[in-house]
């Protein structure tokens, strides 16, 4: 039995906290009867024998499906759709889950005489991944027999040619995806589910769809009535997912679903970085972190940042469960539930954060302003059950760094919408409406996505969405140790310190206000009672 | 009377141009200028007069001279010591205000008492004479850089009744000190020879590019305007005075790719646009903005250099191959409208100037003793959240004398 997730009331005998703060740390002093830190559950135990669970899911499926054996058969169209670089965070280490369930599926598939297979990264406007990234995730095996042949690919959601309009949700909702998907007899869909939001027929609906497809439900009325998105049962990013699922399932579009989860074990129990992991510190670990922060404070920041980008998390496979959509989703939003939610009481008038270095959309990249916001009050806002931890109108702290700083291969139109929408507004729902399409449908944008590395021109939009249910919620978003110019361009206020954020916050909240600290990662979500 | 002159001292014109380099305004310092108490110019012939100066402006070409940064090609067609200050407006007559002028400052034929004029002042474009050097004054090219009229940085300066414009009596002298400067911007938009709908991209705003989008909207069917401003007071006027885009300068490439809907060359960051601006006005003049101009222009566009460039570096290959036009706009004369009527640019700079509220732009300004502030101030406007400083000379004490 593992350590579940617990609050800790703060005292004058708590000693400093760690709060992440992009790649550095910073170490902050909550103050004493009005604070609370939310810690994550300790790392469950994995599973002993993942092949193993791994074959027995695959011929043991739930809900309405066959075993997988069973749907496969010679002449067939099979198709492999696995998710892309975004996850799991950070990157594990090789034997990546998805390479040793591709490889069991391609086992049953040879076994079964299928000789029309193809792999297929869901990335969705999301950028291409790169040979090493494919390698890492499939395996070389695979890579080698499929690559080469041009039978593993990105997919590409601006290739008229290669995609198909499968129909109409009752609610208008448009369905279109990857026409070889969409035409082949099987679909088997490899997830892996590092938070409650992945999976279901977000796999398949959004990881293979276009823009004309993802604009029904990647919009800021949808997300703002997500509460969260990480709670599907009251998530209208999922229920319109779910719509378009069923229209999937009525076109005939089959889908084998293979979801599995990982446990918490991103920073390992040995190195330096194991500290990150512990909530409670010896003497020993203390040094270890203060050598680890005087080191990294002295590197440059483009080592500081190879250094955070090579780390290749020891996360290990707690479940895995295929079949039927629906009922796989179920079961695996249990297990993801079950390492992450911690039971909260009440909510505060201030939550604060510390940002890491990564979110899903900077692997191996720069976390740019735009990025910062979304893993704070995209993300990590989002990370709850019930109710936020934060009351509405309160005060969001984050830590970050936030320097003016983008991946111009990756994020090219980010750096547009830095310089051009977010100099004009901040407000989700005028940028939707008077810039979106001009980003969606940009020439230059489109063919770097298609032919470089780069995320799709529509994308910053999105992640400034995503954190549109906390703008609306909060009545004021504070960074601390940021850019103050790339802050203030964010529409939020830059603080030097934490004290001076709190300071500052007091001008909204009072100043006895309550304050909640989500210690995160490793991944923790509030269930806020 | 007292005057702010420029000598002829190559060591520290050496000087100057080392400190200028360390910080933009210290050749005022070290260099060739100095504030000094010298007799009122001679009168050099006919239809010339003492004027006294009540504001006068610093414009980037006097501190591109004092900061030692000027081209080689003006060493024939100035003489020297000469006394700074082309941007002026004067009393005529008196000192009180009653009969105010403002100068254009271009020695052309007429002040030069040649006759007949050479082609380009006969027919009323005095920024071409062709004659800059020769007849009754020492060369120079204008008011200012001319050792026989001296300039606008001193209390009495020698004018020819051909270069003085009346001002009226409703404007006031910040206003009429801005209307050199703004003819020579119209002057710079209306050889561009600009269509209906192009998009022009300024690349500065300082006050030659800030009156130049003031130019473009009043004078030109110029569509999108996008400004290159570095500073906030600039983007602020930019944007009040008619640009509808408004990018810093390492952000112009991707704002004019946005507005054309161009593709461009580079994989996220931009080389080079495909297409790019039908205009580019470069009001800075450096190097660099020559570079960024041939990235952002279209193939077959035009870059206007309005800002006074000298020996830069650039690869023109971009030139050859998209068939880009590269031309000057120097100072001003008679202009062809629309319409095809001809007027003199001082004329319509008047009514920008006041249109406009042009007088705006001006301020703080600073007595000749404080000079070295001022140039100081001057070389770093923007930054310090200024636009046109200028030298007030009315309260000078030697301005009553006679």
């Amino acid at each position: 039995m593992t350590r579940p997730g617990f609050v800790l009331e703060v005292d004058r005998s708590t000693p400093p906290v760690l709060f992440h703060h992009g790649e550095q740390f910073r170490l902050e002093r909550l103050p004493a009867g009005r604070s609370r830190i939310i810690y994550p559950a300790e790392p469950l135990e994995p599973i002993r024998h993942p092949e193993a669970a791994i074959r027995h899911a695959l011929c043991n499926p739930v809900g309405d499906s066959p075993p997988l054996p069973a749907l496969l058969r010679p002449g067939m169209r099979l198709t492999i759709a696995f998710d892309d670089v975004s996850l799991p965070l950070p990157p594990m280490r090789r034997p990546d889950i998805r390479q040793r369930i591709i490889e069991q599926v391609l086992d049953l598939a040879a076994a079964a005489g299928v000789d029309d297979v193809e792999l297929i990264a869901a990335l969705a406007l999301h950028r291409r991944m790169t040979e090493s990234e494919l390698r890492h995730a499939v395996g070389d095996r695979v890579y080698d027999a499929f690559a080469p042949h041009g039978l593993l690919r990105n997919h590409d959601a601006e290739d008229p040619d290669n995609l198909a309009f499968i129909g109409t949700t009752d609610r208008g909702e448009e369905v279109e995806i990857n026409k070889r998907a969409a035409e082949s007899d099987l679909i088997v869909y490899v997830n892996i589910n590092i938070v409650s939001m992945d999976g279901g027929w977000k796999s398949t609906a959004t990881g293979l769809a276009s823009y004309r497809s993802l604009r029904h439900h990647h919009n800021v009325r949808t997300m703002t009535h997500s509460r969260s998105f990480m709670d599907r049962h009251r998530s209208e990013l999922h229920s319109s997912n779910w719509r378009m699922g069923k229209v999937l399932r009525d076109a005939g579009v089959k889908v084998f679903q293979i979801e599995t989860t990982i446990n918490n074990d991103v920073f390992g129990t040995e190195g330096p970085l194991s500290v990150l992991q512990k909530w409670e510190w010896t003497a020993r670990d203390r040094a270890t972190f203060l050598a680890l922060q005087k080191g990294l404070d002295r590197m440059p920041a483009r080592l500081r940042r190879q250094v955070f980008h090579s780390w290749r998390a020891p996360h290990a496979m707690t479940s895995v469960q295929a079949g039927e959509v629906e009922a796989v989703h179920e079961l695996t939003t249990e297990h993801v539930y079950r390492q992450h939610l911690v039971p909260v009481e009440g909510q505060t008038d201030i939550l604060t954060m510390g940002l890491p270095y990564i979110c899903p959309y900077n692997v191996n990249s720069i976390m740019n302003p735009i990025l910062v916001m979304c893993l704070g009050l995209g993300y990590f806002f989002n990370l709850y059950r019930g109710r936020p931890p934060v009351r509405e109108g309160g005060v969001l702290i984050m830590s970050h760094p936030t320097p003016w700083a983008f991946h111009p291969v990756h994020h090219p139109s980010y750096i547009d919408f830095f310089e051009q929408v977010l100099a004009e507004t901040t407000d989700p729902v005028e940028i939707e409406q008077r810039y979106e399409e001009q980003y969606a449908y940009d020439e230059w944008y489109r063919h770097l996505y298609r032919t470089s590395y780069a995320y799709h021109g529509v994308h910053p939009f999105y992640m400034w969405y995503w954190g549109s249910h906390a703008l609306a919620h909060l009545g004021q978003v504070i960074v601390v140790g940021g850019d103050p110019r790339a802050v203030r361009r964010l529409g939020f206020r830059p603080a030097s310190t934490l004290a001076d954020a709190l300071e500052m916050a007091s001008d909204v909240v009072g100043r006895d206000a309550t304050i909640t600290h989500l210690h995160n990662p490793p991944i923790l979500m509030a269930d806020v009672t | 009377m007292k005057a702010l002159q420029f000598e002829q001292r190559p060591l520290r014109y050496v000087a100057a141009a080392a400190a200028g380099r360390l910080r933009p305004g210290a050749g005022a310092t070290v260099g060739p200028l100095r504030l000094r108490s010298i007799d009122p110019p001679e009168l050099p012939g006919p239809g010339w007069r003492h004027i006294r100066p009540r504001l006068a402006g610093i414009c980037g070409s006097d501190l591109s001279t004092i900061d030692g940064h000027s081209s080689r090609y003006f060493e024939p067609i100035v003489s020297f010591p000469f006394v700074l200050g082309h941007e002026v407006v004067a009393d005529r007559d008196g000192v009180d205000g009653s009969d105010r002028v403002v100068v254009e400052p271009v020695l052309g034929c007429v002040t030069r008492g040649i006759h007949p004029p050479c082609d380009a002042c006969a027919a009323g474009d005095l920024g071409n004479c062709e004659r800059i050097a020769f007849g009754a004054l020492a060369p120079g090219l204008q008011t200012g850089f001319c050792c026989d009229t001296g300039g606008g940085w001193s209390t009495i300066m020698a004018a020819h009744d051909s270069q003085l414009h009346p001002v009226p009596a409703t404007m006031t002298d910040e206003a009429a000190v801005m209307v050199e400067p703004t003819a020579c911007a119209i002057h710079g938009v209306l050889t561009a020879g600009i269509d209906d709908g192009d998009t022009v991209v300024v690349l500065g705003a300082g006050t030659l590019g800030l009156l130049t989008i003031a130019a473009l909207r009043r004078y030109t069917p110029a569509g999108v305007v996008v400004a290159v401003a570095k500073h906030p007071v600039q983007r602020e006027l930019a944007a009040a005075l008619g640009a509808d885009v408004l990018a810093e300068p390492d952000e112009v490439a991707r704002a004019v790719r946005r507005v054309t809907g161009t593709l461009a060359i580079g994989d996220g960051s931009i080389t080079r646009l495909t297409g790019g601006a039908d205009h580019v006005i470069d009001c800075v003049g450096t190097e660099d903005a020559l570079a960024q101009a041939l990235a952002v222009v279209r193939p077959r566009g035009r870059i206007t250099l309005l800002g006074m460039p000298g020996r830069v570096q650039v690869d023109l290959t971009g030139l050859w191959q998209r068939e880009i036009q590269l031309a000057g706009a120097y100072t001003y004369g008679t202009e062809t409208l629309a319409d095809g009527t001809r007027r003199r640019t001082f004329d319509l700079a008047f009514e920008l100037v006041e249109a406009a509220d042009l007088g705006r732009l001006v301020g703080p300004t600073y007595p000749l003793r404080r000079y070295e502030e001022a140039i100081a101030h001057a070389a770093e406007a923007g930054r310090r959240g200024a636009i046109k400083i200028a030298f007030d000379l009315r309260h000078e004490k030697e301005r009553a004398r006679r």
